[in-house]
């Protein structure tokens, strides 16, 4: 052997022993491989309403009260639902036993109240709650109680929230921090643990099991029920590239994806090796949002207008395509849930580009360009402002569309400036259906001027329904209530349902078992098979 | 010798300085707001704006550029406005990667461009040539991700030789780390690949046609030996610069296969920072980049003194 084959040998054997000796020891066995629909940043599911953090409270954290598969309010942390005195001014609220920290401390009266206070200096429904509350008074270690000024129809709502922001219950110690400060300690009392060691924002975020957890008997349903862990570990994996991610899951490097684009939906059904899941049969609503502070839809006339040029099926076709994912629906409130109507709605949606003419001309439409704001860099929501422009172009309006990414969006639909100072005349975006079950919840209707979401509706009679079914303890008036709401936000225009949609959620079939239908994407319950 | 590189040391301070205030101006004067991006869909006004009072984006905007400088003067380079973690600490987690990816593109890139920029000269005028000449505008003119998906679809899902995504340290074992490693750095030296072996087939072909290469010739050496002693050596300095320069550019090509190949490297961390606004991320990764690319140059002009006895500084 000469010293270019003595050498050539060696190295061959340096780089096979190498090669050998690095052969992955196998990974523990039940990990859940998920690629969520963004990657995690924020840990602070009270600080921000970003739906990635509250997945993520959803992990780690446990509520008082949650929704089940019926929207029906069940109790999670309670023992049982709350006591409601004669008055309906007093709820007791009873901690079920052996609810522990992850750090093995129980969880304490002292810990909710903390955190409901913590929550309601954030949420819109936990801001109108507070405004209704005399005082939270701790009765022992498992029993507190909430006394009110009035009685408040949304008491158990409110505390049940499905979506962001969700009233998680945290440490006391935790939720004493400022609500605009985020925290810097995770402990929860749920049903995963948050490795924040393993967490490498951009890469992964990993959860393990919490062995002490105490899952109601009851089978899971929905958001409430029993929580039972059925993986060892969890890890959401950070793969922005959909199409790197569809390729990992065909090739079985991850199990699991929240939410595959619609048009590589097709490619997915093709593997016999993926399933597609409906975790969430509620679904999303598309939303026109006009800005009411700037003319031309400072005029309710010319916003009404915008409603009757448009109609549903245009925005969903270019959107999503495919019907099974989309539904046509008018409902502000979700179609198929209790507060479901189709009051007020007559006569829009329909694509009457007359009576929109006729409209814009009683409203005095001037012609002026509206400045129309098109995200382009969430393909969820990228085609529909080209069919908002074309649909108002054919009313009769003079559409300047202005392309954009979807933070320059963010930043700008804040700003109340005139449209030719950096302003905007209209956007649009999707809510989550979990975000606008009911009028106080759905942020959109909130129309106190100034204070009101982007936007800025103002319209007191619209404020005093949404006070009345706050106060309305009564379902069956509850719901009437609603349907006036309603009503009144068809004529006011405070924004335009345009349909809603589905995401299904990608799996690997014969792997992922038990994917709980839910308002949330969430992995207890869920089992691997073949670890 | 070292005068000079004391000297190309020094001049890294006014570039610097000139990066910091350019970057930090585009940021803050670029559309978008990272309080109302973490505020979220239901926040009113008031809650954003305390957001920003928080992040200390409603100073002026040149309270907020000293601020930032007297930090990075002091070795801080603050604290990422989402993820609650210093900027020093996310760079180094997402150094290795973009490291690795860099290393083994350019050693892949160099270990083939250059064999064949010498034999393209070497066999000048036939099909060989021609080949590599059409190689190389093909591989000037894909763009990396179409050879990244083409590379998956083949490698990956069709014949499950290697895997589709992800990155393993080198502390996790070599072989994991170099299975996943093959097709990134394949993807992008396909650009660089192109690039080097056209500048070598150049200066070869160029120093073929020299006198002293007759005269080589002439005392009886192998083609073998007047291609690496004579050939090679004297048509170094241009392909080392192009290497220098494929360096530079790989910043921009890495960006796009650490998305294609799920990497989480710099690229990934500074494009996630200008999609969310994160300026401090994103200032501090610029300048990294400005450091490195300062000091790649300098390499590269020390180098030539290798290949060139008769360049001295």
């Amino acid at each position: 052997m000469n010293r270019m084959e003595s050498f050539a040998a060696a190295a061959a054997f340096a780089f096979g022993t190498l090669v050998v000796g690095a052969v992955p020891v196998p990974v523990a066995a039940q990990t859940i491989n998920a690629v969520m629909h963004s990657d995690l940043r924020i840990l602070d599911p009270i600080w921000t309403t970003a739906y990635i953090v509250r997945n993520h409270g959803y992990m780690i954290y446990d509520t008082l009260l949650a929704v089940d598969e019926k929207l029906e309010v069940r109790p999670q942390m309670l023992e049982r639902l709350p006591e409601a005195s004669a008055d309906n001014l007093t709820y007791t609220f009873t901690l079920r036993e052996g609810l522990l920290w992850h750090d093995g401390a129980p969880v304490t009266s002292a810990d909710a109240v903390a955190s409901i206070k913590r929550w309601s200096a954030r949420d819109s429904m936990g801001q109108k709650l507070s405004g209704f509350v005399k005082e939270w008074q701790e009765v022992d270690a498992r029993t507190f109680k909430l006394v009110l000024k009035e009685p408040y129809g949304l008491v158990t709502q409110s505390l049940g929230k499905p979506s962001s922001n969700v009233p998680f219950i945290m440490p006391k110690r935790v939720a004493d921090t400022n609500p605009m400060e985020q925290i810097s300690d995770f402990t929860g009392s749920g049903p995963f643990v948050f490795r924040r060691d393993e967490w490498k924002p951009g890469d992964k975020t990993v959860y393990v099991k919490f062995d002490r957890y105490r899952p109601r008997a009851e089978p899971a349903s929905g958001l409430a029920g029993g929580k039972v862990v059925k993986v060892n570990r969890v890890e959401w994996r950070a793969i922005p590239d959909h199409q790197t991610a569809v390729n990992a899951l065909m090739a079985g490097e991850i199990d699991y994806i929240e939410a595959p684009p619609h048009d590589l939906l097709p490619v997915l059904r093709r593997d016999r090796n993926v399933a597609l899941v409906d975790w969430n049969p509620l679904g999303n609503q598309y939303v026109f949002r006009f800005n009411a502070t700037q003319p031309p839809f400072d005029n309710p006339k010319i916003r009404q207008a915008v409603a009757v040029a448009f109609n549903q099926e245009d925005f969903l076709k270019a959107t999503i395509g495919d019907a099974t994912y989309y539904k046509v629906c008018k409902a502000l409130f979700i179609c198929g849930t209790p507060l479901e109507s189709q009051r007020g709605t007559e006569g829009y949606l329909e694509s009457n580009f007359e009576r929109a003419r006729a409209l814009l001309r009683e409203g005095g439409y001037d012609g002026r360009p509206v400045v129309l704001m098109q995200s382009t860099d969430l393909v969820v929501l990228t085609n529909l402002a080209p069919v908002a422009k074309d649909l108002m172009t054919r009313a009769g309006f003079n559409i300047d569309m202005q392309s954009m990414d979807w933070q320059t969006l963010v930043a700008r639909r804040v700003k109340r400036d005139p449209p030719a100072a950096g302003g905007w005349n209209a956007a649009m975006t999707s809510w989550v259906a979990a975000d606008i079950l009911n009028p106080v919840m759905t942020g959109f209707l909130n129309a106190s001027c100034d204070t009101a979401n982007w936007g800025w509706p103002c319209d007191p009679q619209m404020e005093k329904l949404r006070d009345d079914f706050a106060r309305e303890t009564d379902l069956a008036r509850q719901k009437a209530i609603a349907e006036q709401v309603q009503v009144r936000a068809f004529e006011i225009m405070t924004h335009i349902p345009l349909g809603q949609w589905y995401q299904p959620a990608a799996i690997r079939k014969g792997v992922i078992e038990g994917i709980p239908t839910a308002p949330a994407p969430v992995f207890w319950n869920v089992a691997k098979k073949g670890n | 010798m070292l005068a000079f590189v004391a000297r190309r040391l020094l001049s890294t301070i006014p570039v610097l300085a000139i990066v910091a205030v350019f970057v930090f101006l585009l940021l803050r004067l670029t559309p978008g707001d990272p309080a109302a991006v973490i505020a979220g869909e239901n926040a009113n006004a008031a809650q954003i704006g305390e957001i920003r009072a928080k992040l200390g984006l409603d100073r002026p905007l040149a309270t907020q550029f000293f601020v930032w400088l007297g930090h990075v003067l002091q070795g801080d380079l603050g604290e990422s406005f989402f993820y609650k973690k210093t900027v020093a600490e996310l760079i180094l987690e997402r150094l290795e990667p973009t490291l690795m990816l860099s290393l083994c593109t350019i050693v892949l890139a160099v270990a083939i461009a250059i064999p064949l920029g010498v034999l393209a000269a070497y066999r000048h005028d036939t099909w060989v040539d021609r080949a590599t000449m059409a190689f190389s505008v093909l591989g000037f003119s894909v763009p990396v991700f179409v050879v990244g998906y083409l590379l998956i679809q083949v490698f990956a899902l069709e014949l499950g030789w290697l895997p589709v995504q992800g990155y393993r340290r080198l502390s996790q074992g070599f072989g994991p780390f170099l299975e996943r490693m093959i097709l990134p750095s394949a993807t992008l030296s396909v650009i660089y690949i192109a690039l080097i072996a056209r500048i070598t087939r150049a200066s070869v072909l160029e120093v073929l046609g020299e006198d002293y290469i007759r005269t080589a010739r002439a005392k009886g050496l192998s083609d073998a030996k007047v291609l690496r002693r004579h050939a090679l050596r004297n048509a170094a300095v241009p392909i080392v610069t192009v290497i220098g320069i494929g360096i530079a550019l790989l910043i921009g090509g890495a960006i796009v296969t650490e998305s294609v190949y799920n990497i989480p490297g710099l690229g990934r961390l500074v494009v996630d920072a200008v999609l969310a606004r994160d300026f401090p991320i994103i200032q501090a990764v610029i300048l990294v980049f400005s450091v490195a690319y300062v000091l790649v140059n300098l390499a590269i002009d020390l180098a030539y003194t290798l290949f060139d006895p008769r360049i001295r500084y």
